[in-house]
Formats: structure tokens, sequence, C-alpha cells
């Protein structure tokens, strides 16, 4: 089977039913090798949760040491640097490859919980307004349209100014208002699925609401929902990274790479190494979580276009 | 039309409401401004006679009908920073973020629209992998990072553009370029899909079997058609607009509305952080009215509904 990599277009491609569950994994491990980007994403991300998790374990210095006497040093590669610190150190002597290892903690923490957050409200007021439709949709579905109107970098700057920034204010800051757009594509989702014949089966043999929505609808909605999540960590790493930048995100002594960047910009005249590498780390990141994200959706869900054009309908 | 008209501005009202009641509420919980407005050895009953005369003791939904009022009268109150009323003072900034703002828009469309159609043209050819390619990457590179590399090769290793500030036609190019190839990027792949999709349509396969030449079949037949979701395109990128704008101007120290929002969220200045956001809250709403709007004047196939 090919792998569709014009995601562009939709295409209808018959989806076997019945599959064993190890039959499951080697059809995905099979495409996934088809997929180079997938391939590339996914050894990405693994490596980026493995460093997480251990970044305590693998920095060469301590992150927050200051050295005085190892000031701004280059990269090992060029004249002055020294293997001791590979990507060089900052002004105030710290190696720059040990902050970025642990770094990706808080890209990470971010990312993955606002999402999990963002994503289970949303979730939640999404089937509540497809399965019952009515006057509870229209209510829902008009809250969540004119809390799209509005980007949502306003709401998230209002909040940073009554509430003093950390990781746990930044999740819940982000998550808060980010939900609306799982709602939005979940409730579409719910609306067509909930018209299909096993549902009104079910139903016909006097199952609950709460089972339909169970049993039927949660797993065939669960493949698009998860599609969108992964993507939306890759943006939210850069959102975490951007307010960071801005002095609003992430405080020191936690090192954020957005905040990295901010050192760094003082001293771009003399020494580029403190703001280039915290940026190379977010661009590899990002692209390895999109690439699998994208892989995911070919995979999972042929059907979806997870950009939704969004224009008129 | 009228009948249209009116109802997208009738959708507006509960868009005001929910600003209007989040950063309320926002605001309620952040706590007693009194404090910071009287000196620390007052008394208590100086405190509560203050709380009275602001009105901080009537209940919530009072005290949210006050702020609304106040809202609609553009009293935003006093900037702490700037001893001066909130509302002017972003006013002030709103030419150089709307320069900033056109000026990306005219980037990313000179790039997006020749690479978009190109790329749909010759669809898994290696320009078309290229550029695909450099549409994701410019996804996932930060606008703020972008701008820091452009400073360090453009500003100051060969001294072309000056540094930050506002002033000369030349301090805004790369401003407009940080700014511009993040929202290229996404309008690369949006109007490719969308060439994509034009392409497969009917017409288009009868023009071919007609014999029509491949370039006039492209741009006679494919690309005006393709132009009226454009419009949409571009009105769609107003959100990454306004948070590359926070972004961008911070960078650049381009003094715009959203360098100024910046400072009064690190400052605590609440009177300007509400103002910047109503003012552009309300950009956004309008920007996004006139797209529609244009939308449905440009397609005959539209009805009013």
């Amino acid at each position: 089977m090919q792998v569709n990599t014009k995601a562009d277009l939709p295409l209808t491609r018959p989806v076997a039913l019945n599959r064993s569950f190890s039959g499951k994994v080697k059809r995905w491990t099979n495409l996934l090798f088809q997929s180079k980007t997938g391939t590339a994403g996914l050894l990405i991300v693994i490596s980026v949760v493995f460093i997480a998790i251990f970044a305590d374990l693998i920095v060469p210095h301590p992150p927050a040491e200051n050295n005085l006497t190892n000031m701004l040093k280059p990269p090992a590669w060029l004249e002055g640097g020294s293997w001791e610190f590979i990507l060089g150190t900052d002004n105030l002597g710290r190696d720059i490859l040990s902050r970025i290892l642990i770094g990706t903690r808080v890209s990470l923490l971010v990312g993955v919980f606002s999402v999990v957050l963002a994503g289970v409200i949303g979730l939640i007021v999404g089937i509540i307004a497809g399965f019952y439709g009515g006057w509870i949709d229209s209510v829902l579905m008009r809250f969540v349209d004119s809390f799209l109107a509005i980007p949502s970098i306003l709401f998230i700057l209002v909040f940073l100014a009554v509430f003093e920034p950390s990781i746990m204010v930044l999740i819940i800051v982000i998550g808060l208002t980010n939900w609306v757009t799982y709602a939005r594509v979940v409730r579409g989702e719910v609306l067509s699925i909930k018209e299909r014949e096993y549902v009104k089966a079910s139903r016909s043999i006097g199952s609950k609401n709460i089972k339909i929505m169970k049993q039927h609808i949660l797993p065939n909605i669960l493949s698009s929902f998860i599609v969108i999540s992964a993507l939306s960590v890759a943006t939210t790493i850069i959102l975490e990274a951007s307010l960071s930048f801005l002095g609003l995100g992430i405080q020191p002594p936690d090192v954020s790479w957005g905040a990295m960047l901010t050192d760094g910009r003082n001293y771009l005249a003399t020494n580029w190494w403190i703001a280039t590498f915290p940026g190379i780390a977010i661009v590899i990141t990002v692209l390895g979580i999109i690439f699998l994200g994208d892989w995911l959706r070919d995979v999972l869900d042929p059907k979806t276009q997870v950009n939704a054009k969004g224009g008129p309908k | 039309m009228k009948k249209y008209i009116l109802k997208r501005l009738l959708q507006i009202i509960p868009v005001l409401i929910i600003i209007t009641f989040v950063v309320f509420c926002l605001v309620y919980v952040a706590g007693d401004p009194v404090a910071l407005m009287l000196p620390e050895d007052s008394s208590e009953s100086d405190r509560e006679a203050l709380r009275q005369a602001l009105g901080l003791n009537d209940p919530f939904i009072v005290q949210y009908f006050g702020f609304v009022m106040d809202l609609m009268q553009g009293n935003f109150g006093t900037s702490f920073r700037y001893n001066q009323e909130a509302l002017p003072l972003v006013l002030e900034r709103l030419p150089a973020t709307l320069e900033l703002a056109f000026a990306s828009m005219v980037v990313a469309t000179v790039i997006s629209i020749p690479l978009g159609i190109y790329s749909a043209k010759k669809q898994n050819t290696f320009g078309d992998l290229f550029i695909t390619g450099g549409s994701v990457l410019g996804k996932a590179m930060p606008n703020f990072w972008l701008g820091i590399i452009l400073i360090l090769f453009f500003a100051v290793n060969i001294t072309i553009f000056p540094v930050s500030g506002r002033g000369s036609f030349m301090h805004i190019i790369l401003p407009a370029i940080t700014l511009g190839t993040g929202i290229a990027a996404e309008m690369t792949r949006l109007i490719r899909s969308n060439m994509l999709e034009i392409l497969n349509q009917d017409y288009i396969r009868t023009a071919k079997s007609k014999g029509v030449s491949n370039s006039v079949l492209v741009y006679k037949h494919a690309f005006r058609n393709s132009l009226i979701p454009v419009v949409t395109i571009m009105g769609l990128q107003i959100s990454h607009l306004v948070s590359g704008a926070l972004i961008t101007e911070s960078v650049f120290a381009w003094p715009g509305i959203g360098q100024l929002l910046v400072q009064a969220v690190n400052g605590r200045d609440m009177a300007v952080v509400q103002a910047a956001v109503f003012v552009i809250a309300i950009l956004v709403i309008v920007v996004n009215l006139i797209t529609d709007l244009i939308y449905r004047l440009l397609d005959p196939r539209i009805h009013y509904s």
C-alpha cells in the first residue's frame, strides 16, 4: 500500500475492519518506515522525550551554575572554544548545551499538559453539543464561535497580567484559552457519526446516551482528535517560547528556550551562539512533532483535513 | 445583503460580551486595587471609604455593568506608568502597528501566491517538495528567532538595515520580513491546496480535453477562480498577524500597540492592558467582517442567508 503524501487531497481508502492488534501494529510500522519524514519525526520526538526525562543525568554541567572564569566561551569548533563547553557558554559562564537539554522539560511540560487540558475540555463540550443538539448546541457553539473570533493570545496576555507566571499558570492559561478549537472539530465529527447506522442500531436496542457516547462516538472521533492534539503541541511549544522570550512566561531559575533567547539577544553583536542554539532546538523539536503529526494524520484518518479551510460555509 | 450585514453586526455582540466578561472577571479576582492607591499608613476606615467611593463594595453584576458602561465611553482608566489616559495612549500607537501589518501582508502575498501556484502546478516535483518543505520550516520557526537571526545577518554582520526603531523605509524591512514569512508559510500551503482542488474540478478537465494549453489552463481557468478563496485565506491570517506583531514589535522595538501591550503586561499596567486588548479585538472583528463581505461580493454563487 502506498502512503498518501498528498495530504491535501481527501482520499478514500478502504479501512479494513476487525484487524487484530498485532496486525495493526505491523501495518503501522510498515507505513511508518515508508514515510521518511514520519520516521524522522518519530526519532526526534523519542529523543526529545528521552532528553526531557533524563536531563538531570545527561547534562555535562549543572545548568544554573555560574562560572565567571568561563564567561562567553564560543562553541568548541571555534577559536577559543573547548570541548568542555560544546556549544559555548553565556554571559554568566553557564553551559549552553546543558541549558538547552534541561530546557526541553519546560517546553514539553507546557506543550503536552496544556494540550491535554484543552483537549479534555474541548472533547467534553464538543461531544455534548454535537450529541444533544438543540438549544444546548446553539448556546455552546455561539459561545465557542465568539471565543474563536478573538485571537487567544489576547486572553492569555490579560491572564498573565493578573497572575504571576509559572509553569503551572502557563499550562492552565493556554489550556483554558485553546479548548474552543477542539470543541468545534469534535462537534463536527460527532454530528456526522451520530447519524451512522451503528449508532441508530444501538439506540434502537435501548442503549443509554452515556453508553452510546462512550462506546460508539468516542472511539470514532479519537483519531482526528489525536492528530489535532499532536499538531497543537507543536504550536504550543512555540507559544510558550514566545511568551518566555517576551518575559511573560517561564521565570528564572527555571530554564526555558525562549528566555535563553532573550539573554542572547543582548550579546548578538559579539556572541552570536547564545541566541542561535536555543532557536535551533525549538525548530528541530517543532519540526519533529509536525512530521509525526502529519504522518499520524495520513495513517489514522486519511479523510480528515486537519487544517480546515474555514471559509464561509 | 443588508440583512446579512445586520446579522453579522448582531453576531459581534456576544463576542464583545465574552471579552468584557473575561477581562472583568480577571481584573475582579486580581484583587483589591485600593491597597496600591493609598499610602501604606492609611487607616482601614480610609480604605473602606475609598472602596465605597469606587463602587468596589457593589455586587459583582453591578460592578460588571459599571465596567461595561465605562468601556463604551472609552474610559479605560489611567496608565500609572505614563500617567495618562489609557485609550489615547493606545490609539497613538495604532498607525505604527497598521503600517507594519500592511507591509507584512504585502511581503506574505508576494511570496505565497507565486509559490503556492507553482507548487500546485508542479505537484510532487522537486520544486513542489522544496516549497512545501520550506513552508513547514517556516511554520516551525518562531517569529522572534527569525527576527534575531535577521538582525544578526543584516544589521550586525553586514550593516544594511537599522537594528530597531521606526522612521525611514529601511526600518520597516526586517520587521516586515520577520512577520511576513511566518504568514507566507501558512498562506503558501493553503493556496497550494486550494489550487490543487480547483485543478481537479470538472471544468478544468473539460478545458484540458479541449486542448487548452497548460499555461492558459492554469492562469485563466484555475488562478482566476482561486482568487476568491485567497481573500478568505488572507483574512484568516489576522490572528497570526496579531500574535506575530506582539513579538516582532518587541524584537525590533517597533513603537506599535504590540510593544505597548507587552510592556504593560510586564509592568501590570492594567488600564493599558485592557485598552490595548479591546482595540486589537475590535480591529480583528472589523477585519473579519470586511473579508467576509468581500468574499460574498466576489462570489456570485453565495447567497446571503
